[in-house]
């Protein structure tokens, strides 16, 4: 870490990253500091840009499939299931029933394993290590149950266009089914462990404060959103796939700090655990793919918006199409951005100590970031 | 909160969470020594591609319609084949693959129409050189056999 004094202005300029730990990736913050208080905080992006846009103007649309799972590596079956959702609306390709419930099931579970690992990260951030290796230990058996049907442990690139590229086996539905008594058992821990601790608490009650008013003018979406008292979320304003057909809430809390955030993602876990047991029960039978898949996919000009709930929020893709094989233009609206945009106003005058637990409440996956 | 108060609930959580990590003490392992130990990977784990061979014949199922190739995202395959005098099909010379900048997205194996690639179960890799990873695929699955 680099520090300089500016010795005309008193204050210290401090470069949190762009290989802090607590950064998860290589972003940059650079830090005005007054003491140990922040006068100015200043994100610096762009370290690792890897042109996900521009790269889906050079491939075809089957070609850049396997980039949706670069851009999150965390919730990588969301991206899937929201780029073949747009695909699929641009060129009016209707999946069949089964196949929605599979992506639906893959994707709440994507979800539950994007969320153990922050929980986990989030932890180790504040200077817990050992709830760091549960998580992990129960995130390997989503990792493992997927990895029996998607063939990836991370970067999964599962879905295609009309339906997913392999149906799910017996195995993996009794295995689904284990692994959610599993961590319904192991929930109640991490609440003695980590919810209930007084270190924790102390850390994360009233710091890193998002009135709904500046989550609204930022654009914040997922956890960080609902945990400002703002009940949003794809799957029940802009119901997609088989989300109507599901029973399950929205979780919020009104306290607006970084407790809240970490309140509703623990809630979310149980509320995807519901979806997937729900959508367990009503698997139809069926083929996984539609019958009139096109080998080269080429829709007709137009353009369309297709989002989905991501782990960390509204995830949004824009195509315009000019009726060849390849897109004129990909749009990739990640709420990374939008939620790592309000941390230099929610930390002007905050503790630089609170500044790393502001940042682990948010969540953020620099590559989605920067994309 | 009296400062008696805090000590108390502190101490309380503190013992909490020392529960939760004595039990963990006389749990199973769930962890394994790597080198000495290793997993069975799942059969759909997606390795490296390699070459088919027909079992009749013993040759390779590759009818070089150069597909994979055209289908790569990453431009990672290259195949040569030449026309043997006499012969009807096309047959492979040389099928390159640039493992460096492979994805392992499988569009290769999906698009062949002659179910001619598949991936490997070969997950320990690790070399000097790069060029170490230009692997020709037709030379590998002839020093198989």
């Amino acid at each position: 870490m680099k520090i300089e004094r500016n010795l005309e202005e008193h204050s210290l300029y401090l470069n949190m990253g762009p290989q802090h730990p607590s950064t998860h990736g290589v972003l940059r913050v650079i830090l005005k500091l007054d003491g140990e208080y922040i006068e100015e905080a200043e994100p610096v992006l762009g370290y690792i840009h890897r042109m996900h846009e521009k790269m889906g103007e050079n491939r075809t649309y089957a070609q850049y499939l396997p980039n949706m799972g670069r851009v999150d590596y965390l919730s990588a079956l969301s991206y899937n299931q929201c780029y073949v959702g747009a695909v699929e609306r641009l060129t009016g390709i209707a999946p069949p029933p089964r196949a929605e419930y599979i992506r639906v099931i893959t994707t709440e579970l994507n979800r539950l394993s994007s969320h153990l690992l922050w929980f986990g990260a989030y932890v180790l951030d504040l200077g817990g290590f050992t709830p760091f290796l549960y998580s992990f230990d129960d995130r390997e058996h989503i990792l493992d149950l997927l990895e029996s049907i998607t063939g990836s442990r991370l970067t999964y690139c599962y879905f295609r266009f009309g339906g997913v590229s392999k149906d799910i086996t017996d195995d993996f539905i009794t295995g689904t089914r284990a692994f959610i008594k599993r961590l319904r058992m192991h929930l109640p821990m991490y609440e003695t462990l980590v919810t209930k601790n007084v270190i924790f608490i102390n850390r994360v009650k009233e710091v890193g404060i998002i009135t709904p008013e500046a989550a609204r003018r930022y654009g914040v979406t997922g956890p960080a959103l609902r945990g400002s008292g703002i009940k949003y979320d794809v799957r029940k304003n802009e119901p997609y796939s088989i989300y109507p057909e599901v029973d399950f809430d929205i979780p919020v809390q009104d306290g607006c700090d970084a407790l809240s955030r970490y309140i509703v993602r623990m809630l979310e876990m149980e509320q995807s655990m519901r979806i997937i047991e729900q959508a367990l029960d009503k698997l139809p039978e069926g083929p996984v793919m539609a019958p009139k898949v096109p080998k080269k996919v080429k829709p007709p000009k137009g353009d369309c918006y297709f989002a989905v709930e991501t782990a960390r929020g509204d995830f949004g893709i824009y195509i315009v199409s000019d009726g060849t094989e390849t897109a004129y233009r990909i749009k990739l609206r990640t709420p990374g951005f939008s939620n790592l945009s309000i941390f230099a106003e929610i930390s002007r005058g905050t503790l630089l100590q609170d500044a790393i637990s502001t940042m682990g409440s948010l969540d953020l996956v620099i590559p989605e970031i920067d994309r | 909160m009296s400062y008696f108060g805090e000590i108390y609930t502190g101490a309380v959580s503190l013992i909490a969470g020392l529960g939760v990590t004595g039990k963990a003490l006389f749990q199973p392992t769930v962890t394994v020594q790597y080198p000495w130990e290793t997993i069975d990977i799942t059969p759909t784990f997606r390795g490296h591609i390699e070459l088919v061979t027909d079992e009749e014949t013993g040759n390779f199922k590759c009818i070089c319609c150069g597909l994979c190739q055209l289908n790569c995202p990453s431009h990672c395959i290259s195949i040569k084949s030449s026309k043997p005098e006499g012969a009807k099909k096309k047959a492979l010379d040389s099928y390159m693959l640039n493992f460096t900048t492979c994805s392992l997205c499988g569009t290769c194996v999906e698009g062949c129409p002659a179910d001619a690639i598949k991936f490997s179960d070969d997950y320990n890799l690790a070399g000097f050189s790069r060029e170490e990873f230009y692997f020709d695929l037709v030379k590998r699955a002839r020093e198989e056999k």
